[in-house]
């Protein structure tokens, strides 16, 4: 009974949407560091072939397993050279196109056909439910490596069965959040008041059910996407995912692993790249689940004058 | 040192927030004899309860911190002893019952386990433990008192509960008990029943009680002495009757003045046509019978109370007329069409005529909608107003008539406090221009001066606008105020229907006699006399 009830001003009124959400990733430093490096990345993937292309493909057998720091063979050598004496920087750049491509094709995919059979086993009625659950049982009882060796195998290997594989694998897990939040968000008072004033049942899904369940859905998409890019390098491994000359990080890891105790940095700096982009996501996920919610978005707007 | 039990001396508590310190409580000082009852009597937010947390040394902290202040038990300061001390006088020499007895038992174990382990955590043999726990439940007037050992808590009701919360807080017959809104949680009769249990223990035991509460009948009924408290201070201390007749402070007057049930019965207007009719609403939950042949009717302008207590199916009945939950069998006439036979299109054009407002405004509003957005989506529904500029006049109108700024409209809901937003769930029930607006428990979630305000808008707008309203409640006074004709219900059956005058003043059916008698009256005279009067029966 001892709520403090403080009716607080709201900071970001008569400010455009846009400029606020900008002035609240400022506020949050660790998250706008996220962003940046983000869209460097990004970058990266569109820009990278097109003008470093040749150079990751030259080989230069006098420059193999090069080390890095060393700037004695031009720029391109600074993170070193690999088994082939292909400049690391080139390559690591060239590969962030497939890499994103493979890894948000795929977390993409699956959390879009994921959480859109989820609303519909949540919302519809009961059998319809059980029939997309079993569904789903029966991808999660598949071992996922099998599926994709199977596929990959008749389908042949190439980006876009990549993201199919990879996408069918993760469907469930969004499935069953999805599902399993739709269930209790539909019960809610604030439904209940939306279909007394008349609301079909596509408003009630857009508007008042998925705009709750979403955090919860791009948390998870954060996390899966080390796991894509991670599930995606060890297809290459064996053989059946992407093949050279096309490279991913995951790929490069899987090819440096020979040469760990002799050129630790083949295998090391694509590792780095693959950990750095996941934590700026997560960082930038969990910024984005509190600007995006009315009841915390206080936090980021009182940081400017507060130290916490 | 003074003489008193428990002596709290100008106890000031801060709580730091991310939006700056908050004075939680200021110089709060209050005491209770041995066989004495005080009531700290203050609305939500008015920090009634830190006092006594405070005392129990259960405050978090952080964010709560105690700037100052005494509190005295046994000639020893409570916030000087060390943890030790206090965790062995707590539960031992003070007690403390809450509110919600669901949430403060724990579900995984049986109640007997629960109230066992409150004196073996003090060291007692457990076969001794077991032995008073069986006489402590018997006691409280629980039947089968063996059998009750063994079951968990979701197997009782909440009175049940509530008192076996009592007979927990009693093994080992503590000089305090400390009770935090005991009854709020529990039906008017049930809430008679626990307060006399109260009573009778505390004079068998001499202890002194600590009742913190928000409503003035439970002060009339049970208290010695009251403090009331109002944004963290006391501003008035005394006998209830002092209180009550002669109250100083402005806040106290007002809050007497809101107490309710004093205003003029209304009388019905018999040759409006009729609107809402229903014809032997049935509607049963497996062996559970929610409603057996409801027939009511509602006529233009008029406002229809359905009263009863939880579990007597008014919400069912309310659902059912809004097709949230499909009945049995029987008809729901809405102006001589059957609204439980309408095809879809028809369907959303009765749900622009008939709105509904919710109890708790803070789940019935999406938390991620501004209060613009709320306000103006039903108008998105049925496809009204595509005028922007005008949709802007019409929020900032409305906002206006249920007594808000217009410039909140870019608000959200967590921004508002409990009664403004009962307010905006008002406004948005209105922007659909309705001809009925259901209210089912609308009031019952607020604070009594905010409950008043919320009903003389209601009555506003029924004046002004011409709105019919189906209005369920429990509380008896609101129903009184509000109403002009009454409909009892008692387990999903219609036990008594007529003008609330009639209701009121003449009751026929013994369970609508029994729910008026067990209504306190905010006034101790008057409370007084109806115990005398009520006892022999």
């Amino acid at each position: 009974m001892t709520d403090v009830t403080l009716v607080a001003k709201p900071v970001s009124q008569g400010k455009s949407g846009f400029s606020a959400l900008l002035s609240m990733l400022w506020r949050d430093k660790l998250a706008f560091v996220s962003a940046v490096i983000l869209v460097l990345i990004i970058l990266c993937a569109v820009l990278g072939p097109a003008l470093l292309g040749d150079m990751a493909n030259s080989q230069n057998l006098r420059g193999r397993n090069s080390p890095p720091f060393d700037l004695a063979r031009g720029w391109a050598f600074v993170l070193g050279g690999d088994s082939l004496g292909r400049p690391m920087l080139a390559r690591l750049v060239v590969a962030a196109r497939s890499t994103i491509m493979v890894a948000s094709g795929a977390v993409l995919v699956s959390l879009a056909i994921g959480a859109t059979l989820g609303l519909v086993a949540g919302y519809m009625g009961k059998n319809i439910s059980q029939v997309i659950m079993r569904l789903a049982d029966v991808i999660m009882s598949f071992p996922s490596l099998l599926i994709a060796v199977v596929v990959l195998y008749v389908l042949g290997p190439s980006i876009p069965n990549m993201i199919l594989v990879l996408a069918i694998t993760r469907i469930p897990i969004y499935l069953r959040t999805t599902r399993a939040e739709v269930l209790e968000v539909r019960e809610r008072m604030f439904v209940q008041a939306a279909v007394v004033m008349g609301a079909g049942h596509w408003r009630i899904i857009a508007r008042h059910i998925l705009p709750v369940v979403a955090p919860t859905l791009v948390t998870i998409a954060t996390l899966d996407f080390a796991f894509v890019m991670l599930a995606e390098s060890s297809l290459s491994f064996l053989g059946i995912g992407i093949q050279p000359p096309d490279i991913t990080w995951g790929l490069m890891v899987a090819q440096g692993r020979p040469y760990l105790t002799t050129a630790w940095w083949l295998a090391l700096w694509p590792g780095l790249f693959i950990v750095i982009t996941t934590l700026a996501l997560n960082l930038l996920s969990n910024w984005m689940r509190i600007a995006l919610d009315p009841t915390q978005r206080w936090r980021l707007e009182a940081r400017s004058t507060k130290d916490e | 040192m003074s003489n008193a039990l428990l002596e709290v001396r100008n106890l000031s508590v801060d709580f730091h927030t991310a939006r700056g310190t908050v004075h939680a409580v200021k110089n709060v000082s209050w005491s209770v004899n041995r066989g004495e009852t005080l009531a700290i009597l203050g609305e939500s937010g008015s920090g009634k309860s830190v006092s006594a947390s405070a005392v129990m040394n259960i405050l978090d902290m952080p964010p709560a911190h105690i700037v100052g202040g005494e509190i005295f038990y046994d000639g020893q300061d409570l916030l000087k002893v060390s943890y030790e001390t206090h965790r062995a006088l707590n539960g031992k020499k003070i007690a403390m019952i809450f509110q919600d007895p669901l949430s403060h038992l724990n579900p995984v174990y049986t109640v007997g386990w629960q109230i066992v382990e409150m004196m073996t955590a003090h060291g007692r043999p457990a076969d001794m433990a077991r032995a008073r726990a069986l006489e402590l439940i018997k006691r409280v007037g629980i039947a089968d008192a063996e059998a009750a050992l063994h079951k968990y808590p979701h197997q009782f009701s909440g009175g049940q509960r509530q008192r076996l919360m009592i007979a927990m807080a009693l093994m080992l017959k503590p000089d305090i008990l400390i009770a935090d809104e005991p009854t709020t949680a529990l039906d008017v009769t049930i809430q008679a029943d626990v307060l006399a249990l109260l009573k009778e223990l505390q004079a068998e035991t001499g202890m002194g009680l600590v009742l913190i509460t928000h409503d003035l009948g439970v002060v009339a009924e049970i208290a010695d002495r009251v403090v009331v408290m109002s944004k963290g201070e006391i501003v008035e201390a005394g006998t209830p009757r002092d209180i009550y007749h002669n109250a100083q402070h402005p806040y106290t007057r007002q809050l007497i003045g809101a107490a309710p049930g004093k205003g003029t019965i209304k009388l019905l207007d018999a040759d409006a046509p009729l609107l809402l009719e229903t014809r032997k609403l049935c509607k049963t939950y497996g062996e559970f019978t929610a409603l057996k042949d409801v027939s009511l009717s509602l006529h233009r302008g008029q406002s229809l109370a359905v009263v009863g207590e939880s579990g007597s199916g008014k919400s069912t009945l309310a659902r059912s007329i809004l097709r949230l939950e499909a009945a049995d069998s029987g008809e729901a006439l809405w102006k001589g069409r059957n609204l439980l036979t309408m095809n879809a299109r028809d369907l959303l054009g009765m749900r622009r005529e008939i709105q509904m407002v919710f109890q708790d405004p803070t789940q019935s509003l999406n938390p991620r909608m501004s209060v613009y957005q709320l306000i103006s989506e039903g108008w998105d529904i049925h496809r009204l107003m595509p005028d922007k500029a005008k949709r802007q006049a019409r929020v900032a109108e409305l906002l206006e008539q249920v007594g808000l700024a217009p410039e909140y409209a870019a608000r959200y809901p967590h921004q508002f406090s409990g009664g403004q937003r009962q307010r905006i769930a008002i406004a948005r029930a209105l922007a659909l221009e309705p001809e009925l607006i259901i209210c089912d428990e609308a009031v019952s979630a607020l604070d009594v001066s905010i409950q008043a305000q919320v009903i003389a808008l209601l009555d506003d707008l029924r004046a002004r606008l011409g709105i019919s309203f189906l209005f369920i409640a429990h509380d008896l006074g609101v129903v009184r105020d509000f109403a002009d004709t009454v409909v009892v219900m008692k387990a999903g059956e219609i036990v008594e229907r007529g003008p609330t005058a009639q209701i009121f003043d003449a009751p026929r059916h013994p369970y609508t006699q029994r729910l008026l008698a067990a209504n306190l009256d905010p006034d101790p005279d008057m409370q007084a006399q109806r115990r005398l009067a009520g006892a022999p029966a």
